[in-house]
């Protein structure tokens, strides 16, 4: 879709193409037909592409600046140890890629080819995807509104040519919004494994998880689990642990509630 | 084109600040809250708009949640933190019937909510509105600035932590700034340094340097770095007033400077 006002009340709105910000927006007739409201042809597109993707897995929070990047990432390296599985790591926090720095790929960029996008490899066995191999300053902001990160993420997993891949693994950005509604709802039809919830110890994290749990129940999101990062320090000059206060039973209600 | 919004909701407001980072988890909503509370022990009237529609963490950090929000003729009251009322807050936190209920919106139904909150809340008088934002360059984010545009000039307060994955993150942050013709007051580095509780050994958990850098590279001032502070969390778990509750934290010297600059930098009228 081209570029819609900013006021748009979405395209499967029942104000689709009826609104007053819908005037001279060069997709209203096709909003005010119905189409909109149809499934997006992508989303058949992407279960075909995703035929050769054996699992995959969404890491979340809900909280920014946990660790799902940095868990992601290790997690992404962990698997691909074993040199006979094949690993892709796609990263749609698109406003603040960190994958590229945290595997040191800063600087690389993204090659098409017949069959699509191709991932940047850090090794033979991973490969990773990130709108940040597209931008060419480190200093570009991306200001974007949801429907242009949305199409962004719809390229990720339609066009990117990954090939054979035992794992996916999905960073996300912090949040319930846009980008994690659309890789849920664009990776329907092709069946997505569970998602892993990353918090820390402290109860404003909790909060926002709490939140991410009750977006993966909406959804319909099995949760594989959740992990704990920057639990307690050690002092490495008198070696003291900093108590922090385990927190993850307060979460198991909530995951094991009864649907 | 949009309309802006009705002024009068936001007439008598002297300055408006916004909290802006591009990661998350740096402390925008600390430093917020932190903020706030240190312009109210200056004697100022604050108010903290929190536009972090799917993570509100401001009513927990001032003890507010749960409260209601009552409606006038002018549209919604804020809510009032201290008994005073020299601290008022608006949030999602308020109209949420269950605090573990996910805000799962796109941007368009974000962008209409925080044009309310611009447009529909009765701040009344308030030397500085707060407006902690939450992580990226995105919707939220022109949303609220689109909102506030008749109330120019705009400032800008950067949250980073040292290392150089939110550095990375918060030069875009700058960016959006410049383009959005935001005054950036200057950076804060946040979490930098754990004092250890046990021996006083200080060590950068984080990295170090960070927030001066991007200063440097951004051509804006460093107002100070604050530390990886355990009562600094617990005053903000709990929703207690770090400077009642724990004024021997190294936290509170470093945040009572940063606000001190901010206001010498703030037009007579307010400082």
């Amino acid at each position: 879709m081209e570029e819609v006002p900013h006021d748009c009340p979405g395209a499967d709105s029942a104000q689709a193409g009826r609104g007053t910000s819908c005037q001279g927006c060069p997709n209203q007739r096709l909003c005010a037909s119905g189409a909109g409201a149809a499934p997006d042809p992508a989303i058949e597109e992407i279960k075909e592409k995703m035929k050769t993707v054996k699992h995959k897995i969404l890491v979340l929070s809900g909280k920014g600046g946990v660790g799902k990047s940095t868990f992601s990432a290790h997690l992404a390296h962990g698997l691909a140890e074993d040199e006979n599985t094949q690993v892709a790591l796609l990263d749609i926090d698109i406003c603040g890629p960190s994958i590229p720095k945290i595997m040191g790929l800063e600087g690389e960029q993204v090659h098409q080819s017949a069959s699509g996008w191709s991932p940047v490899y850090v090794e033979d066995n991973l490969g990773v995807m990130s709108v940040g191999f597209l931008l060419s300053s480190p200093d570009d902001a991306v200001i974007w509104r949801g429907p242009k990160k949305n199409g962004m993420i719809k390229q990720f997993l339609r066009d990117v040519d990954w090939g054979d891949v035992d794992y996916l693994l999905v960073d996300t950005p912090p949040g319930t919004s846009d980008e994690h509604l659309s890789v849920v709802q664009y990776l329907a039809a092709a069946h997505i494994d569970g998602a892993v919830i990353v918090t820390t110890p402290q109860e404003i994290s909790l909060q926002d998880v709490r939140k991410e749990i009750s977006f993966c129940r909406k959804v319909k999101l099995p949760i594989i689990g959740v992990v704990e990062n920057m639990s307690g320090f050690v002092c490495p000059r008198c070696k003291v642990r900093a108590v922090t206060e385990a927190s993850l039973s307060s979460l198991k209600p909530q995951i094991h509630q009864p649907r | 084109m949009e309309t802006a919004a009705e002024p009068e909701n936001l007439a008598g407001v002297r300055h408006i600040i916004l909290v802006l980072s591009g990661k998350g988890g740096v402390g925008k909503s600390t430093i917020s809250t932190e903020l706030a509370l240190a312009l109210h022990h200056e004697g100022k009237k604050v108010g903290i708009l929190d536009v972090d529609l799917c993570g509100p963490s401001i009513p927990r950090m001032l003890r507010a949640q749960g409260k209601a929000v009552h409606q006038c003729d002018r549209g919604w009251v804020p809510v009032f933190v201290d008994r005073e009322q020299s601290i008022s807050l608006m949030s999602v936190g308020f109209l949420l019937e269950n605090p573990d209920e996910a805000v799962v919106w796109r941007g368009p139904k974000k962008n209409a909510l925080i044009k309310q909150f611009v447009s529909d809340v009765a701040w009344g008088e308030l030397d500085c509105l707060v407006v902690d934002t939450p992580p990226g360059t995105s919707d939220e984010h022109m949303a609220v600035v689109e909102a506030l545009r008749p109330y120019r000039p705009l400032r800008a307060l950067v949250v980073t932590t040292p290392q150089a994955v939110s550095v990375g993150d918060v030069r875009r942050e700058l960016t959006f700034c410049k383009k959005t013709g935001l005054q950036v007051v200057g950076v804060v580095e946040n979490m930098s340094g754990f004092a250890c509780p046990h021996c006083a050994e200080c060590t950068y958990v984080f990295s170090r340097g960070g927030g001066e850098e991007l200063a440097r590279l951004a051509g804006v001032p460093f107002l100070g770095s604050v530390p990886l502070d355990p009562e600094l969390t617990r005053s903000l778990e709990e929703g207690h007033d770090l400077t009642q509750e724990f004024p021997k934290s190294p936290a509170f010297p470093a945040l009572t400077s940063i606000a001190r600059k901010i206001l010498d930098g703030l037009p007579a009228t307010l400082s």
